[in-house]
């Protein structure tokens, strides 16, 4: 409520504000008493709770930025946008923020390909865009600008360290269940690569549309196949109803269900059941705090704005990227977009989960990535998750800046 | 393709009818609902996604799964009974888009009350401890609970076709269906036979929508995509037959099982395929009456 407040009074004053100067341009430069971060996510949809999410940690990022006193007095603000989970949309939303509110950078999206709609938009303009999905293109040539960032994994990187543990622990006969669409067709690409070097027998590699609501009709074929390994590379909604379905269908009795990316808000939509056993990836858990002191610090920090919950991965992803924003901002001493980049390529840092690094070549965050393992009930509803191994950053286990296209 | 056994085939036939089981369900109701009222029920998908939520409610109430199979249907074929009343019944007569333009319009409502309500995110439903878990049924290990599923989908088959068939009320609702001018003059409120044949027909959808959430869970938008797949189910029955409706169930339920044992990316497509071929060959469908739509 209070963020729709504030962008109902930034209107407000940037219109009378328009009325006066009748240039929108002029009115950027001549309102620009705040620093403000335009962030397009998801609110409406399936994934409206991971949006949410979002809005709530990089809230944070902006509180902490302006209790610490701002820059040079100057505050942060969120302009918060919903790209309704459309390409379209998410861009028209971006062209505002840039045009009519004046924002000196873009943060945020969900959706690969809302991401990189963003980006196109962003990058014409020449305003700073840092990305929180999870996507290998837009890291690479020709989606890629100089004004492209992104703090979120890369399919290469989250399929790579959740097949090289998996393959390594389980066994090397594999069938692959995917979505049949970008994420699906990135994710399981991942996995060969590595898989391929360890030597895995691919079995079958089946797949489902998009949005489907039953996999019965796949099940007793890949039970015939008897894999070591199942990996069901799907998301979401699509992801809770195939493991609910493999599980009903006994398939975990032989096999081992491996999922690329494990959501926190996921395992708590669809109960520990579905879940239970199953191993994946994560750009983060809140229960990392034990041995993490930058993680413990945020999610304190989270708890005391949000009745004592913990933020969830796609969630933290909205701080980490809107804090990496401020504080090349905070470094280059202003918003100005040439001088934050040269701040922030091979920045190092350290902002919730360990250290991380914004590779020069292509901006990506070189960032650790954590396997984890669904548990059954645990001592709190929170408490969903064993960490069993953390993949610390390294910018081996990426696509090299080569593959992607840059010099 | 190798790989495929005799027994992996037979699994495969079963896994096909289970799936067919709720699309009979929900396409009997479809039915029903066309074939007394003249209403193509948009909102019929919006309705079996309430009667999981119905359970979902139910359940966290402490009402049992097997009352729930009772009172979810209930509840919602009451709210069905109200939006006749309301509703629907000021439409009769008029043409077969405006019951159907309302209820499109109703269905909207309905999931945006229920994501108001229960949220966006979908909530778990877990399968009830009885039916967990995996049966031998000779030819492999089976679900237990969609065997279940089989078996409730028969049992209401039997019922409301003993209902329709061998009861007076049945007896008046055929009536009713045929020419209500002369029910009318027989001294039946046809208006009150109407009220009760959309009450069934929306607890029907709403029992399948219980009988489906242990297999995906509860969301809001779960009855958007059946909704499409049961039409196919009913166009290719024949619009307003019932036996129509559970053959054709089954059969859509097969054709997907079977596509996806070969070529899985074709197996959503195959329900439309299908389609496509019977309207070409038989454009009442199955056991429709011709020109029924016209």
């Amino acid at each position: 409520m209070e963020m729709t407040k504030k962008a109902a009074v930034s209107r407000r004053s940037l219109l009378a504000a328009s009325a006066l100067l009748a240039m929108p341009s002029i009115v950027r430069a001549q309102t620009a008493d705040t620093i403000k971060i335009g962030f397009p996510v998801p609110l409406t949809g399936p994934y409206g709770t991971e949006a949410k999410d979002q809005v709530a940690c990089a809230q944070i990022a902006i509180s902490e930025f302006n209790e610490a006193g701002g820059l040079n007095g100057k505050k942060a603000e969120l302009l918060v946008r919903d790209d309704k989970l459309d390409p379209g949309e998410a861009a028209t939303r971006t062209i505002e923020l840039i045009e009519k509110d004046g924002a000196n950078f873009i943060c945020g999206s969900l959706s690969a390909a809302v991401q990189l709609a963003v980006n196109n938009v962003a990058k014409q303009r020449g305003v700073i865009y840092n990305s929180i999905s999870q996507s290998d293109q837009i890291a690479a040539l020709p989606d890629w600008s100089k004004t492209t960032f992104h703090e979120g994994m890369t399919p290469h990187l989250t399929a790579g360290a959740v097949g090289r543990y998996a393959f390594g622990k389980f066994g090397k006969k594999v069938v692959f269940l995917q979505a049949d669409y970008a994420y699906g067709h990135e994710m399981v690409a991942g996995f060969k690569a590595v898989g391929e070097k360890m030597g895995i027998e691919v079995l079958a590699d089946l797949r489902h549309p998009l949005g489907a609501t039953d996999y019965s009709t796949l099940l007793p074929r890949i039970q015939s196949l008897k894999p070591d390994i199942l990996v069901l590379v799907n998301f979401g909604r699509d992801q809770q109803i195939s493991l609910k379905q493999a599980t009903d269908f006994g398939l975990k009795k032989t096999t081992k269900i491996v999922a690329p990316v494990l959501l926190y808000t996921a395992r708590q939509a669809a109960g520990e059941k579905a879940f239970e056993g199953v191993i994946g990836g994560t750009s983060y858990y809140w229960g990392i705090e034990s041995t993490v002191p930058t993680a413990k610090a945020f999610n304190d920090r989270y708890r005391k704005a949000n009745e004592g919950r913990v933020p969830s991965d796609y969630g933290a992803l909205g701080y980490a990227g809107v804090r990496a924003l401020l504080e090349g901002a905070r470094r280059a001493g202003g918003t100005d977009t040439a001088k934050v980049i040269a701040a922030l390529e091979g920045l190092k840092y350290d902002f919730y989960k360990g250290p991380q690094e914004i590779r020069a070549c292509d901006h990506q965050a070189v960032q650790p990535v954590f396997i984890i393992e669904s548990k059954a009930a645990g001592a709190n509803p929170n408490d969903v998750f064993n960490v069993i191994s953390t993949d610390a950053a390294n910018a081996d286990n990426l696509v090299s800046c080569k593959d992607e296209g840059h010099v | 393709m190798d790989g495929i056994t005799p027994d992996l085939l037979a699994l495969q036939l079963f896994t096909g009818l289970a799936l067919g089981a709720i699309y009979v369900l929900l396409a009997l109701g479809m039915s029903l609902l066309f074939g007394m009222l003249t209403v193509v029920n948009f909102a019929h998908g919006a309705f079996y996604m309430l009667g999981a939520y119905a359970g979902v409610l139910l359940l966290s109430i402490g009402v049992n799964f097997w009352f729930c199979l009772l009172l979810a249907p209930l509840l919602v074929g009451s709210l069905g009974l109200l939006c006749e009343r309301f509703l629907i019944r000021h439409l009769y007569g008029r043409g077969i888009d405006y019951p159907l333009l309302l209820t499109f319009g109703l269905s909207y409502i309905m999931v945006e009350m229920v994501r108001i309500l229960f949220g966006t995110q979908g909530l778990p439903f877990d399968t009830p401890d009885a039916l967990q878990g995996a049966s031998d049924i000779m030819i492999g290990y089976f679900p237990t609970y969609r065997l279940f599923v089989i078996g409730v989908a028969i049992v209401v088959v039997v019922a409301l076709w003993l209902f329709l068939e061998r009861t007076p009320y049945g007896l008046i609702i055929r009536a009713g269906a045929r020419d209500p001018q002369i029910v009318r003059i027989l001294g039946i409120d046809v208006a009150r036979v109407w009220l009760v044949v959309f009450g069934i027909g929306t607890g029907l959808a709403a029992l399948a929508g219980l009988l489906a959430a242990p297999l995906q869970g509860a969301s809001p938008e779960m009855g958007s995509s059946i909704l499409a797949e049961a039409f196919v189910v009913t166009v290719v029955g024949g619009m307003g037959s019932l036996v129509g409706a559970v053959v054709a169930g089954l059969l859509v339920g097969v054709v997907v099982a079977m596509t996806s044992l070969v070529a899985p990316e074709f197996a959503q497509v195959a329900i439309f395929a299908l389609m496509a071929i019977v309207l070409l060959i038989r454009p009442q469908g199955f056991f429709g009456r011709a020109g029924l739509m016209s």
